[in-house]
């Protein structure tokens, strides 16, 4: 298959066909309430994954990456090529050492909250899409105290709140009373929601939240263009810009990730790592993570899959994070299973999940679950069941390593 | 003979046997008790970030009751974050004893020796231990000692590298123009390396990453016990000359003094 047709037809219906026949906006041009930021990093980004041919690369070049001290951009793409799969073992082993310089044997655990699944937008491989049909809720503050306490019970210190990106059912100020919240549970609070305004990010700053996760998807913006068919999150260049107006904001850490599967694999783990190592360039003391999300079946769609990202493929991405930026975070999440998941934490991956439900209101048993789920998991275990499998493997699993200050 | 019993340093009055400083960060937490005891280590390290409030997996609960806690500022990214800190890690450990990291550089985790100035002056006004992590310069050493640091604590390689004493020739520096015990701290990745910092006339060595990725972490603790107090030993011994190149004629230049007529 040439790079300019890869196409997922898993994700595609007739439905959908017909959706993509419409008119739609200009997907380069930002929408009225949009903050534009003089940064040159999503252009320098595009083009460095514009020049990015990896075919180009030999063993010998993947060799010398593997065994370089300090690995530059051009050591990435050679890790990224087609030419080091044949050479996964030594990346892993190299990847292996270099967490361990970095983080020990520590394993930082976390849970998702899903607080809403509204959702304004139309990515169509994406369970919360507003033209799916699925079950909509939203918790209220009572709600998300319960969920929380319930998640604090289970010993974990770090939560990640998640809204569906719908700025109309979920406002800003909405987030900013969950973090408060979470605040009174939790030591550290990670975002992943709909991206926004430095202002605003300064605003759930100060409300408690210092991480932010914003994917992607695709780096590639004409594909983007044809899997985001309307809603804010059309807009490429917003959402490109996000981490650093985050970061401007006052946040912590950031973090990046494609969702592997809708594009070119290479290219977009290429882009997604330039575009970490750029921002971090700009603003050293930003803290830096990825995950690594491949394409899980949805609700009405369970044909969806991630084409050729195949766990080899998937473990290559993350060794050439780890052996790019080896002081980086890397989450691995539950669209894995759990033999995946332990082999990754043992090589490469810093983070993981654990008791976790992407539907909406799903921690307290005696709460009606309210809202359907984003994504089908693969990994249903307790905290307490990865916390054992953790230790089983010599991992340490910690469950706080902040201070919010 | 140098009693080797007697031969203790001293932080803001408290008097230590033992110069090895242990991390307890990145390793197994029912390997700490062991770790300290085969280090023989009287001062053990903790990020206060690390520290739980209750809950699973609480690093407070495993280390030994016998041992100073030196809680650090780690996650402080300038000399006021520092400083708030430090003064919850006081609340919560109930210790006057902290190690001052103040690091905006998520790539090489060096440390900001301006800011980490700032932070002393401020926290030894108000009566902490100040043990300030640093990069080893001799002005910035000089206002730590101004400022009131109980000792000084150069780096000797990026943390978590174990390439040892890159900044071997600075650190002698400090060794050298400082009135403080100079703790080695960061980058020791062998016992070797830790001995060669106690020959130079390090007052101790703070280690973490080197034996928490060991394969036997106890007895890689008992290693470097072991190399620390040699080392110490052999400064105290007063160190041999050392040939750099090859042997020296008996006097080349001034042998003609000797031919007198």
């Amino acid at each position: 298959m040439s790079k300019k047709d890869h196409i997922n037809e898993s994700i595609l219906n007739d439905e959908i066909r017909e959706h993509m026949k419409e008119n739609r906006i200009d997907h380069m041009k930002y929408l009225p309430g949009m903050e534009v930021i003089d940064s040159a990093v999503m252009d320098q980004v595009l083009s460095a994954m514009e020049a990015y041919d990896y075919e180009k690369y030999t063993e010998q070049d993947v060799l010398r990456a593997i065994a370089a001290d300090n690995r530059t951009p051009e050591d990435f793409a050679a890790l990224l090529s087609p030419a080091a799969l044949p050479h996964l073992e030594e990346m892993a082993q190299a990847a292996q050492r270099e967490t361990r310089k970095h983080f020990g044997n520590s394993i930082y655990m976390f849970t998702p909250l899903y607080i809403a699944n509204y959702c304004e937008n139309y990515c169509i491989y994406c369970g919360f899409n507003c033209h799916n049909r699925i079950r909509r809720a939203r918790l209220n503050a009572e709600e998300i105290e319960r969920e929380m306490e319930a998640i604090a019970e289970s010993g974990l210190q770090e939560i990640l709140i998640l809204t569906g990106e719908s700025r109309a059912k979920s406002d800003v100020k909405y987030i900013g009373e969950a973090c408060k919240i979470a605040r009174k549970y939790f030591k550290m609070i990670g975002l992943e929601v709909y991206p926004m305004n430095s202002d605003e990010y300064h605003y759930l700053h100060e409300c408690g939240a210092d991480y932010v996760t914003v994917f992607q998807e695709t780096y590639n913006a004409d594909k983007y263009e044809t899997l985001h068919l309307a809603g804010h999150k059309r807009i490429f260049p917003y959402r490109i810009n996000a981490q650093e107006r985050a970061l401007m904001g006052g946040m912590r850490g950031v973090a990046f990730a494609a969702l592997l599967g809708l594009d070119d694999f290479r290219k977009d783990a290429f882009a997604t790592g330039m575009h970490a190592y750029l921002l971090q360039r700009k603003y050293p003391h930003a803290e830096i993570s990825f995950s690594c999300p491949r394409l899980r079946p949805i609700i009405n769609n369970d044909r969806i899959n991630p084409m050729d990202v195949h766990e080899a493929q998937l473990l290559q991405v993350v060794t050439a994070y780890r052996l790019f930026m080896p002081f980086a975070g890397i989450t691995i999440s539950t669209r894995e299973c759990a033999r995946v998941r332990d082999n990754m934490v043992n090589i490469a991956a810093t983070k993981i999940s654990a008791g976790v439900s992407t539907g909406i209101g799903s921690h307290v048993e005696e709460m009606e679950d309210k809202g359907d789920e984003q994504f089908e998991i693969s990994d249903a275990r307790t905290v307490d069941e990865v916390y054992k499998d953790l230790a089983k493997i010599g991992l340490q699993p910690v469950m706080s390593d902040y201070i919010y200050v | 003979m140098t009693d080797m019993n007697k031969d203790t340093f001293c932080l803001g009055g408290h008097e230590f046997q033992s110069r090895f400083i242990l991390g307890s960060g990145k390793y197994s937490l029912e390997l700490i008790k062991a770790a300290v005891e085969n280090a023989g280590a009287q001062i053990i390290t903790l990020a206060l970030r690390r520290a739980n409030q209750g809950g699973l997996a609480n690093i407070l609960d495993y280390i030994p009751k016998d041992v100073t806690l030196l809680p650090n500022t780690s996650g402080a990214r300038n000399a006021e974050e520092a400083v708030r800190i430090a003064r919850l890690a006081r609340e919560i450990c109930q210790s006057d004893f902290i190690k001052i990291e103040v690091i905006h550089d998520s790539k090489y985790l060096l440390p900001d020796n301006y800011e980490t100035v700032k932070a002393t002056e401020i926290l030894a006004k108000e009566g902490f231990v100040v043990m300030p992590y640093m990069y080893p310069d001799l002005n910035a050493a000089r206002d730590l000692a101004n400022a009131g640091a109980a000792c000084v604590m150069p780096l000797g390689s990026p943390i978590g590298s174990n390439k040892g004493i890159c900044t071997k020739d600075f650190i002698q520096i400090l060794i050298d123009e400082i009135d403080l015990p100079i703790i080695v701290d960061a980058g020791i990745g062998r016992p070797s390396q830790a001995c060669e910092a106690m020959e130079m006339g390090a007052a101790a060595v703070m280690a973490n990453t080197a034996i928490a990725t060991a394969g036997d972490i106890p007895a890689m603790a008992g290693a470097f016990r072991k190399a620390i107090e040699a080392g110490r030993t052999a400064y105290l011994s007063g160190m041999g000359r050392v040939i750099e190149k090859g042997s020296s004629a008996s006097s080349p230049l001034t042998g003609f003094l000797e031919e007198q007529e």
